[in-house]
């Protein structure tokens, strides 16, 4: 059974443990620290093409602020020619931050969009990574001439059923992107 | 042979003890989900029993709690960043729930109760009964609020539209949850 204790041997016993989990957990570290980083780059590249045309060569990550929040930005460009530009933009949804990757054509065209991250209810808001026609409308949205919030609010976005929330913050963050845009292009 | 089977009918940590309700009752939305989850622990619960029975004798009886705990930490904090790195998706999926495996009261249970006073092997029998039951009810709660509350199987649909809200959401967890449970302690008295 345990040993009896003094201050001696638990000060001892304590601290070898700590030092060999933390020599354990460094070694781990070190060695997932490429994978991971890896796969988050994958996972950011692959929601990128999503949402931009074809062709092109992608730029670096741009800081710029989105929606009042510092953000980033890529340019998708064919020699001198902008063809579009993919904004990450963040706002609050129903559980949680909704991170976005938006696609936008240099005349004001919503491209695309791709989520990122969401904390959406399992059933109602997160059916904005797979319900069809909520995520088809954003395909090509015409932002200049239409409004990009939902019917409800007198927009052009039909919600998830029952998924105002999730829904009113997914159109915040697309028409934050074209705003960022349209800053971008005016500078 | 009684020690690895108790786990899954006469101490089922889900249906009997009654342990690790938090990761049961949250991330059972789907039968992957549960199951990912239950191997999940089952991975944090055998490494930990082995290396807390090969410690025990050795660890001072007032501090034997935070030594168990670092121990689980460290075994967690591993496999966080071996599925960050491999299995981003299920990752992402668990979420905050792969951390809170560190005070899941199975595995801190299993350590105090078993693995502190047993030998290695029999502490390795035990994480593996104990980790395959919570695995088997988890797996087995995914599968009914998958298929009451989205109408499919292991991702695979066999109706279409949307099947009954309600049990993909907490509410459902408690149902289904209550009513397995009354069948397993129905089943379990006959035997």
């Amino acid at each position: 059974m345990a040993m009896k204790s003094n201050l001696l041997n638990m000060a001892l016993c304590l601290s070898a443990v700590c030092l060999v989990c933390s020599g354990l957990l460094g070694g781990v570290y070190a060695l997932t620290a490429e994978p991971i980083a890896k796969t988050n780059a994958d996972i950011l590249k692959a929601s990128i093409s999503e949402v931009l045309p074809e062709g092109g060569e992608l730029s670096d990550a741009i800081s710029i602020e989105v929606g009042g929040q510092p953000s980033e930005y890529y340019v998708c460009a064919a020699g001198e020619q902008v063809l579009a530009y993919a904004v990450k933009s963040t706002t609050v949804g129903f559980g949680g931050p909704l991170v976005l990757m938006v696609g936008i054509t240099p005349d004001g065209q919503v491209y695309n969009t791709s989520v990122l991250s969401h904390n959406e209810t399992p059933g109602l808001g997160a059916k904005c990574t797979s319900d069809a026609h909520f995520m088809e409308q954003f395909k090509g949205f015409d932002a200049v001439s239409k409004i990009l919030s939902v019917r409800k609010d007198g927009g052009d976005v039909d919600a998830i059923t029952a998924s105002t929330i999730t829904s009113r913050a997914y159109s915040l963050a697309v028409r934050n992107a074209v705003e960022a845009v349209a800053k971008i292009k005016g500078e | 042979m009684n020690v690895f089977t108790k786990g899954f009918f006469k101490e089922n940590p889900t249906f009997v003890l009654l342990l690790g309700m938090c990761p049961t009752l949250a991330t059972t939305t789907s039968a992957v989900n549960g199951l990912s989850m239950g191997l999940a622990t089952l991975f944090v619960l055998v490494l930990s029993n082995i290396v807390i029975s090969a410690i025990a004798p050795l660890v001072p009886d007032k501090v034997h709690i935070p030594v168990y705990i670092v121990v689980i930490a460290t075994f967690v904090t591993i496999l966080q960043f071996v599925m960050q790195a491999y299995t981003p998706a299920m990752y992402k999926t668990l979420g905050l729930f792969i951390p809170l495996i560190v005070v899941n009261c199975i595995v801190l249970g299993r350590a105090e109760a078993f693995a502190s006073k047993n030998g290695l092997l029999d502490s390795l029998l035990d994480g593996l009964g104990i980790g395959l039951g919570f695995t088997a009810s988890l797996t087995v709660i995914g599968i009914v609020r998958e298929i009451l509350g989205s109408g499919s199987v292991f991702g695979w649909k066999f109706l279409s539209g949307d099947g009954m809200l309600v049990f993909v959401m907490a509410p459902g967890a408690f149902l289904a949850l209550g009513y397995l449970m009354v069948l397993f302690n129905k089943i379990a008295k006959k035997n």
